[in-house]
């Protein structure tokens, strides 16, 4: 999407078009000559996969939106429809279902991957907060897509999660009161988050742009953190990147099936195959699993204004990365002392997901609030104090050298 | 690979980490049910025809006097992957049942079901349908998925392998088969009744099945533990009537998916073997002070 194009039209309508609409040159300059370092492992085909899974969500969404019925009396019937008559219903919404979650697993993945090798630091900034926007509107998607089921789970984990706001001292409750479009969640909740779910899937796509955008003018980053400098340090993306990306995506669709076809209630919870109903609280409230992190940050905190601060900031506080990592090196793979804090990191993350399922009491608590405060710590103490401290191994001279030097 | 090294290690530390936790908090929760055996569980599981027309048979007789299942229609009865009733028999079982309707005058009348029409409930709304017990009896549609138990770590890790999803079939049978005399001491309000796997043990639902209450034609024991399985796998049935064809479907989707991959895997090796395996640095030469 930068520079000069090299694209050389071959038939007469393309050149014709070329002059006008240099849409050719575009692609063939992103996507086919664009230079991607030869030394990117595994970790880096999570983009790609990330980039099929929206078009995944995006399709099986539309055609479900063609059979759902957002109103409160007939949402769950609709849903149960959809499964029972529609043909090839039960594909559709559970593929959308376990697309949700198996497009969580890939961005966490996507997520973890920058932040080991350093894909965040300059001149990536932008590239990465675009990210973290992508990501927090994810979020916004996912949960709303949850609260469309309007089973139990749907409508208390709606409860839940805009009663957060009314934490916010003297404009909390009109906020609330705002947001549900009512006195309580109910038919305009549940209209406004349909039509919502319907749009950020597309602002999603919008950024996703800039995304890949911001991508190519900074170049991608590598595992060895340091920028090509030649040609031979690159591969054109095709067909290196397409086949490994294609290869990835197809292993990674086969994790998929497994869950579509033969768990793909495993990750609902059954209450919400039980029509919401305002007058019965369900004995637990937990969101999906790819919240629970957040929740249990939210759960560790005493207070419920300090829990709701410390909840968001637990993402915002992404966005500042960039300038919390002070050291020069980029990749962990060169710095041994942030690699055992980054895997320590890894830990609390997983620990805070497995507590945010757990009910908010003994041990659970006590391990919450150790694991909350070592996320934080790790983003405001650790990193800024590492690039200080940290003695790093020595960088190869460039990445084809370490690519020779791996397989010599 | 060093990354990958990294994650099984981290998976394991997290895990031995996790498992050395005292088990906290821990509420009088019921016994797990016992884990069953089921035709449909598994990746080539099916329904077992036999079975959900036993199945039926209960929910006709006893479950069908409390309980509404609004989303199954008497033609479901006669669909591939269901019961195996011939259209002429659902058509049969449909007349048997009245249905509310209004005749081209406007004027209210019951007249006898279609294949078209859905189950009928037992009752005319929520209010009178919590009269008797106190609580409404759930709808059983989805009842077999909208009920389970928790499985907690490690198991919830083995059951993505192992495919276990039948926990709505288990309880249900183990609701059924539950039913005991309250222990010593502990107190059961009025109008309840004590289960051992019922979570809190008091449930509203008196024993609904004793042995020899329903009659089998295929010499099938006519015993509770019997009829609770046939029951269960019905409601399962009820519940995803759709599960032949996706286990079905899965099979081939997963085979096609497993040769795509390994097509990609050679496509990709071909195509990087040349910036994978360099010609410098396979002949042995000082990778240095190659022109690659």
């Amino acid at each position: 999407m930068s520079g000069h194009s090299t694209y050389q039209p071959q038939n007469g309508f393309m050149k014709w078009l070329e002059m006008r609409l240099p849409i050719g040159g575009l692609i063939h300059s992103s996507f086919v000559a664009y230079p991607t370092p030869r030394n990117l492992n595994y970790w880096w085909t999570f983009g790609g996969i990330l980039s099929f899974m929206l078009g995944v969500q995006i399709i099986t969404g539309v055609v479900l939106a063609m059979h759902y019925t957002p109103n409160v009396d007939l949402a769950f019937k609709s849903v149960e429809m959809i499964m029972r008559d529609v043909n090839y219903g039960w594909l559709l919404r559970y593929t959308h279902a376990t697309g949700a979650s198996m497009f969580f697993l890939a961005v966490y993945i996507h997520m973890f991957r920058g932040i080991y090798y350093g894909s965040y630091k300059a001149p990536r900034e932008v590239l990465w907060i675009l990210g973290v926007i992508i990501y927090l509107l994810m979020m916004a998607t996912g949960f709303m897509g949850y609260v469309l089921v309007w089973g139990q789970m749907s409508f208390w984990a709606a409860t839940v999660i805009t009663n957060l706001f009314s934490a916010l001292p003297g404009v909390g409750e009109t906020i609330v009161t705002w947001l549900w479009g009512g006195y309580a969640v109910g038919n305009p909740t549940l209209n406004r988050f349909f039509s919502l779910h319907y749009l950020l899937p597309f602002v999603i796509a919008g950024v996703v742009v800039l995304h890949v955008w911001a991508l190519h003018v900074a170049g991608q980053n590598n595992p060895t953190g340091i920028e090509p400098k030649s040609d031979k340090d690159t591969v054109p993306f095709t067909p290196y990147a397409t086949v490994k990306d294609g290869f990835a995506i197809a292993v990674f669709c086969i994790l998929f099936a497994w869950f579509v076809f033969y768990l793909p209630n495993y990750l609902i919870h059954p209450d919400n195959y039980i029509p919401a109903n305002p007058a019965v609280t369900p004995s637990e409230i937990v969101p999906e699993w790819y919240y629970l992190p957040f929740y249990a940050i939210l759960r560790s905190i005493p207070d419920k204004l300090a829990g709701v601060v410390a909840l968001f900031s637990s993402i915002l506080i992404l966005a500042f990365l960039p300038w919390l990592d002070t050291s020069r090196v980029r990749s962990g793979r060169y710095r041994p002392l942030f690699k055992q804090f980054f895997w320590l990191w890894i830990i609390a993350c997983i620990g805070l997901g497995w507590l945010g399922s757990k009910p908010p009491e003994g041990v659970y608590v006590v391990l919450s609030r150790l694991f909350t405060a070592y996320y934080f710590g790790f983003f405001i103490i650790i990193l800024p104090l590492l690039g200080i401290f940290e003695k790093t191994k020595p960088l190869p001279n460039s990445i084809s050298d370490s690519v020779l030097k791996a397989k010599a | 690979m060093t990354m990958t090294r990294n994650l099984i290690a981290l998976s394991l530390a997290a895990g031995v980490a996790i498992a050395a936790l005292p088990a906290a908090a821990q509420e009088a929760a019921p016994p797990s049910p016992p884990r069953l055996t089921w035709s449909f569980s598994g990746p080539f599981g099916m329904y077992d025809q036999a079975q959900l027309q036993r199945g039926f048979k209960i929910y006709r007789e006893v479950c069908s006097n409390c309980h509404s299942m609004n989303f199954v229609a008497f033609r479901n009865l006669a669909e591939a992957g269901g019961p195996g009733f011939s259209e002429a028999q659902a058509a049969a079982v449909a007349a048997e049942y009245k249905i509310k309707d209004i005749d081209d005058k406007g004027q209210p009348i019951e007249r006898a079901g279609r294949p078209a029409d859905y189950f009928p409930s037992p009752f005319p709304n929520a209010e009178a349908a919590a009269a008797t017990y106190g609580v409404a009896p759930p709808d059983m549609s989805t009842l077999a998925k909208a009920r389970g138990y928790t499985r907690g770590f490690p198991w919830f890790i083995f059951d993505m392998f192992s495919q276990y999803q039948e926990l709505g079939p288990d309880y249900i049978h183990a609701i059924l088969t539950g039913y005991e005399d309250a222990p010593k001491g502990f107190k059961l309000p009025d109008g309840g009744h004590y289960n051992k796997y019922f979570p809190g043990h008091n449930i509203a639902m008196p024993p609904p099945l004793q042995d020899g209450q329903v009659k089998y034609d295929d010499g099938t024991p006519e015993t509770v533990d019997q009829y609770a399985k046939d029951a269960a796998a019905f409601l399962m049935w009820a519940a995803e009537p759709k599960l032949d064809q996706r286990h079905r479907t899965g099979f081939q989707v997963l085979i096609f998916l497993i040769v795509l991959s390994g097509l990609m895997y050679f496509t990709k090796k071909k195509v990087w073997h040349e910036a994978e395996a360099p010609r410098e640095a396979a002949h042995g030469q000082d990778p240095a002070k190659t022109t690659l």
